[in-house]
């Protein structure tokens, strides 16, 4: 068997690193961090664990900054940060949760991020951004450099960030914080978790009900722990969370769009509100409104493998007949679905649900069907 | 009955002139849950570290490599509806394949079971 690639660059820890060691984990290097792929019950243990109960996830390499400006006024703040991202920020409700993304100029996908605005007392003209790992010192370098005179960029390497995901999660939270129990999908709120300071919002990357909870660092352990207090809940490594959101139909940033995808090639036009696809205004903004009146030439897509073999990400997708039509882009085992699933972009005319195509692993065609996603169903508290 | 390791952490017990060929206790650790396993077709002629079979874990696909060389004679077919027992039980019911060695000589290369246990602490 082949050895995974080991790297000697000094790995940075999260808040929670000694609870992980301590869980026995298994530690791998992600995004420049030390974080747990899998704990000692093992990824498909956690994946069913989650789909069933409720999971509890440490991604506090995740990026936390907020985006404030100084004359207090939510118009300000969220005109700057649109223009950088097509969703509608202007008419966020306060406590009001987004996911967008940060286009390029040709409209290709810079990184994909969370946006909410702030609704605590004393917090007009703040928005809170969550952005990946592995892309926040770029994210925060561009919206640095784009931001308009009275607007400014605080990172909060000081924060821990946690999900709690499952059919239990409500349950679990609502003990201790009963005020998120009505917090409806894409709200948050300031709440006292069990006595420590918390920004929670109802949202997440698995699919399921759930929050991510975001406190100080140095309360992160005892909250940690205090969680996971409750049978209902469990630590959930990376791998989990990967097959997880992959059954969920969500993307991976770096995997299934980047700065060569747009969002609508992605199928991400749910994200941008009808305001900003008429106005505008956006960087790529002439792309996205072609690809919307036009159609794009290529989209992503949901597969389904025929067989029991997984088709990985650089999988290459063809024709019956052996035509490239395109490309895998993640791909694996879906524990819930029972069976491999992927997703990957083709040409639109290969793109409508149950066409047939053929993924080619290890040399050899693997027949599979274009397939709705998500692939198991969405359970968000609405 | 003789159990011989390579240092890719697959085994081949030999019994006759056939040897039995999976992966270790300790590699399936490394793999985690194995949700699919490809093998060769029986009547493949093998050449000492060439790829014999692929297993996948939910996280990625693995190879594995032929311990010596020699002629796949079986192959565990149960491992399609069953691939979950790689991790249970890799020296019994995880089995892989059988393999005709052509030339035991190869096996002297390969680490006794006390050398392959020095070698994962070694490694560890």
């Amino acid at each position: 068997m082949a050895e995974p690639a080991h790297s000697d660059e000094p790995l940075l820890q999260t808040p929670l690193h000694d609870e992980h060691v301590r869980s026995g984990a298994r530690m791998v290097p992600f995004a420049g961090y030390s974080m747990p792929v899998q704990y000692p019950a093992g990824i498909l243990t956690e994946h069913n664990w989650t789909r069933e109960h409720a999971g509890l996830f440490d991604v506090s390499h995740m990026g936390q900054a907020f985006l404030v400006a100084e004359d207090k006024s939510h118009e300000t703040v969220a005109r700057a940060l649109e223009a950088l991202i097509p969703a509608d920020v202007l008419n966020l409700k306060p406590n009001q949760q987004r996911y967008s993304q940060l286009l390029a100029q040709d409209g290709g996908i810079l990184d994909d991020l969370m946006v909410t605005r702030v609704g605590a007392p004393g917090h007009e003209g703040w928005l809170y951004l969550v952005v990946n790992a592995s892309m926040k010192d770029a994210d925060y370098a561009h919206i640095q450099a784009h931001l308009p005179q009275g607007v400014s960029l605080n990172r909060k390497d000081g924060l821990a960030l946690m999900a709690l995901q499952g059919p239990s999660a409500a349950a679990v939270l609502a003990g201790l914080a009963p005020e998120t129990a009505d917090l409806p999908f894409m709200m948050s709120a300031g709440v006292q978790v069990d006595g420590i300071r918390c920004h929670v919002s109802r949202s997440g990357y698995t699919g399921e009900d759930g929050f991510e909870i975001s406190c100080q660092a140095e309360d992160a352990a005892k909250l940690w722990n205090r969680l996971l207090a409750d049978p209902e809940v469990k630590p959930i490594g990376l791998g989990a969370r990967d097959s997880l959101r992959l059954e969920a139909g969500l993307c991976l940033y770096g995997h299934d769009i980047d700065t060569t995808t747009s969002p609508i090639e992605a199928g991400l036009i749910w994200s941008i509100q009808k305001r900003r696809r008429e106005e505008g205004g956006f960087p790529g903004a002439e792309r996205v409104q072609r690809e919307i009146k036009e159609g794009a030439a290529r989209v992503r897509v949901g597969i389904r493998p025929e067989g029991r073999a997984p088709a990985r990400e650089g999988s290459i997708i063809t024709t019956p007949d052996g035509r490239e039509v395109g490309v895998v882009t993640s791909g694996g085992f879906g524990p819930t679905v029972n069976g491999p699933v992927a997703m990957g972009y083709v040409s639109r005319d290969m793109s409508a649900v149950g066409t047939d195509l053929h993924l080619i692993v290890r040399g050899k065609p693997l027949p599979a069907k274009v397939a709705a996603m998500p692939f198991a169903p969405h359970r968000y508290k609405r | 009955m003789t159990t011989r390791y390579t240092k890719d952490h697959e085994y081949i017990r030999i019994e006759g002139d056939t040897g039995i060929v999976g992966i270790s206790e300790y590699a399936q650790g490394q793999l985690g849950d194995v949700v699919f396993v490809e093998l060769p077709s029986v009547g493949k002629s093998l050449s000492k570290g060439d790829e014999a079979a692929v297993v996948e874990s939910v996280k990625a696909a693995s190879e594995v490599y032929a311990p010596v060389s020699g002629e796949v004679v079986e192959v565990n077919s149960d491992l399609e509806a069953s691939p979950g027992a790689v991790n249970e039980d890799p020296s019994g019911r995880g089995w892989f394949m059988k393999i005709r060695v052509k030339d035991e000589g190869e096996l002297g290369d390969l680490m006794t079971e006390d050398q392959y246990q020095e070698f994962l602490k070694s490694i560890g």
